[in-house]
């Protein structure tokens, strides 16, 4: 009944801290066989949950990008087409009939794997990573909604392929465009926030553990006020932890010691010029001070 | 957590008692059908059910779909099992009965479903009162319209149906005029393989025949603001009925309606009953008829919505007079930044129709060096005419 929290914990160990809701919905998702929807802002740590679910899992983590004008091609399987050339011409010479040729070219050894097929061809069920759905069409929103219903996939000329194990999918949003009511009813739901301070000093210590607590709570508090600041790209953990790194990197013991190392490591939680401009090196003193 | 629901002696069981709670949510505006009700069980044998706070996560990762049913299912949680909201009726549902609990809430809730609110007060105007106050934060006022207009009067369903066409074929010339775009920067692009082999086996491995394939084309995405401040109020009924009809000719439509306040009417306005749909437009739009913020709207919606749904291939369709009770500086800057995303701004004004208009307002004139298109439009028929107008931008 707790396995939830058993599953937080191996998370945890894999350096991933989630949330109790977090941690609940992905455990729901596992034991009743259903993909989860993750939404929330870039940077939240959607992605990176997949792979610590993987590596607790000790399963394999098999990533499917998603982008405008992706096709079943890109994310189902393709035929082998430059093998296919040249065994149509071996065959020619050898004198193979055409149609044995066609038979024996459009067979599992001309076929090539593509995320969606290779992840339910795994001996063990493998963690399938649907990266940015929001970024691919409708149309593929609909073909994936096919394939993780029935999770089988057919292929014109070989028929039917049965999945051998049911993968763990998650499927990731930034929010760029509404998915369909038919794909959010078919997945467990989980929003994902930018951390809270507590949360936030776990993942350091967890990602960082070189980083002293006292300095830690200083750049956490510090990137947690930015982040309140009106910005174009507000930084994620991820730039979170580069921050941390810089700073510890840069032998900085006290955070409001320096202004201007602390405005060069700036570089890695700021992104665009806007931001830079937004945030001068006084500014970030102040917040730097405040945190401290 | 201390307070608990006692439910009745004849308490029909879990199943039952789950069901109420799915009709509950389902009342409230979630989208939920026979196969999460299943899930939603299943789920509880999964997780301690006597902890409120294990089974409200359970089944809010099976009963939330997006973002907002997140924030508001809390609420509705506590509502039907902790007896924290409302107590207006005692919910003890039989698998028979569910069909009554649903009927008989159904009114009610659907009207408050607009707002996103759970607990609100059942009066006659209880509904509309509560949102005012479940939406009326997003820009502070001073010069809000409490006087609410019923926008039935303003837009009728057949007006709908006449401005459907309308939108359909501006949609189509936008969309047009993007495909040949593409097409012509596409010549020769993509070889389709797959066929070619095919056709090659027929000529011993010669591909004599090349097989093309093109990407298909992307339409693009129209996003539309409308100004129904008290000097618009003329002019929105036309619009208000094209923003209807083009949500029901293009799914990707959005749609914003601002005064003092910015709101979005995408939901209400892709209701598949027209009435209901102008229902909870209503709801939405109490302040309608007050004066206007436009520079303030406009940067709200640069820094959020904008964010997650405009990039290059949108449409940025603003109905506005441009006279704006703040300050003008701000429409020109929310602008500038809304076109840092890639989008073309088109701006429909009700006023250059008039002879010796001038675009004299503060705010026109500082949004007019952002825009791409700057056109009158009043009534239906001068959004047929700007037709081949957006065919060129």
């Amino acid at each position: 009944m707790d396995e939830w929290k058993t599953l937080q914990d191996e998370l945890a160990r894999e350096g991933y801290v989630a949330s109790p809701d977090l941690a609940m919905a992905l455990h729901l998702a596992i034991a009743l066989g259903r993909p989860l929807l993750l939404e929330g802002a870039a940077g939240v740590g959607k992605t990176e949950i997949a792979r610590a679910l993987a590596q607790a899992r000790d399963t394999r983590l098999i990533r499917l990008q998603c982008y405008e004008g992706l096709d079943a091609a890109q994310a189902i399987y393709e035929w082998n087409y430059q093998k296919q050339l040249l065994s149509i011409r071996a065959a020619a010479e050898d004198g193979e009939g055409a149609r044995a040729a066609e038979a024996r070219i459009f067979s599992e050894e001309f076929l090539l794997e593509r995320p969606l097929l290779a992840a339910i061809r795994q001996k063990v069920a493998p963690v399938l990573l649907i990266d940015e759905i929001d970024r691919a069409d409708e149309e593929f929103e609909a073909y994936l909604l096919e394939v993780l219903s029935d999770f089988a996939i057919t292929v014109p000329e070989l028929g039917t392929i049965e999945a051998v194990t049911r993968p763990h999918v998650i499927l990731t949003s930034n929010g760029t465009r509404d998915l369909s009511d038919a794909l959010r009813r078919r997945c467990l739901y989980a929003h994902v926030d930018y951390p809270d301070r507590e949360t936030e000093l776990a993942i350091l210590r967890a990602r960082a553990p070189q980083v002293e607590a006292r300095l830690g709570e200083q750049i956490v508090g510090f990137v947690q006020a930015v982040r309140k600041e009106d910005l174009e790209k507000v930084p994620g953990v991820a730039e979170m932890l580069d921050f941390a790194a810089a700073i510890a990197g840069l032998g900085v013991a006290d955070l409001a010691d320096d202004p201007a190392v602390l405005h060069v490591a700036l570089a890695t939680l700021l992104k665009t010029q806007g931001d830079r401009a937004a945030l001068p090196p006084e500014v970030a003193a102040r917040l730097a001070g405040k945190a401290a | 957590m201390s307070r608990v629901t006692r439910f009745a002696a004849r308490d029909p069981g879990i199943a039952a008692r789950l069901t109420g709670f799915l009709a509950h949510l389902r009342g409230h505006g979630f989208a939920l059908g026979i196969g999460e009700a299943e899930t939603a069980l299943r789920a509880l044998e999964h997780v301690r059910v006597a902890d409120p706070d294990m089974t409200r996560r359970a089944l809010r990762a099976v009963c939330a779909g997006r973002a907002e049913d997140v924030g508001r299912f809390d609420a509705l949680f506590d509502a039907f099992w902790l007896n924290a909201g409302r107590v207006r009726e005692r919910v003890t549902p039989s698998a028979r009965a569910d069909k009554t609990t649903r009927s008989t809430r159904e009114d009610a809730t659907a009207r408050s479903s607009a707002t996103g609110r759970a607990d609100s007060p059942e009066g006659e105007d209880g509904a509309g009162d509560t949102a005012a106050e479940g939406t009326g934060k997003l820009i502070a006022s001073g010069l809000r319209n409490l006087m609410k207009k019923d926008l039935r009067d303003v837009v009728s369903p057949a007006d709908v149906a006449q401005a459907e066409i309308v939108a359909r074929q501006l949609g189509q010339a936008l969309r047009d005029r993007r495909s040949r775009r593409r097409r012509a920067a596409r010549k020769g692009a993509g070889i389709d393989f797959r066929r070619t082999i095919r056709r090659s086996l027929a000529s011993g491995g010669e591909p004599l025949a090349l097989a093309r394939r093109t990407r298909p084309d992307r339409p693009v995405k129209i996003t539309a603001l409308a100004d129904v401040s008290g000097s618009m109020t003329l002019y929105a009924r036309p619009f208000l009925a094209f923003l209807s009809g083009l949500m029901r000719a293009d799914g990707d439509t959005d749609a914003y309606l601002f005064h003092t306040r910015l709101v979005r009417i995408t939901d209400a306005l892709r209701d598949p009953d027209p009435l209901r749909a102008l229902n909870r437009l209503t709801l939405l739009s109490d302040g309608f008829g007050g004066g206007s913020k436009i520079g303030e709207a406009l940067d709200l919606f640069a820094r959020t919505h904008a964010r997650r749904s405009v990039d290059g291939r949108t449409v940025v369709l603003i109905l506005s007079d441009g006279y704006d009770s703040a300050d003008p500086e701000l429409i020109g800057a929310a602008l500038a930044r809304l076109r840092k995303r890639g989008c073309r701004i088109v701006w429909l004004n009700p006023l250059k129709g008039w002879d010796g208009y001038a675009p004299v307002a503060r705010g026109m004139a500082a949004a007019l060096p952002h825009l791409d298109l700057f056109a009158p439009a009043g009534t239906l028929a001068d959004l047929a005419a700007l037709e081949p107008e957006l065919a060129r931008i």
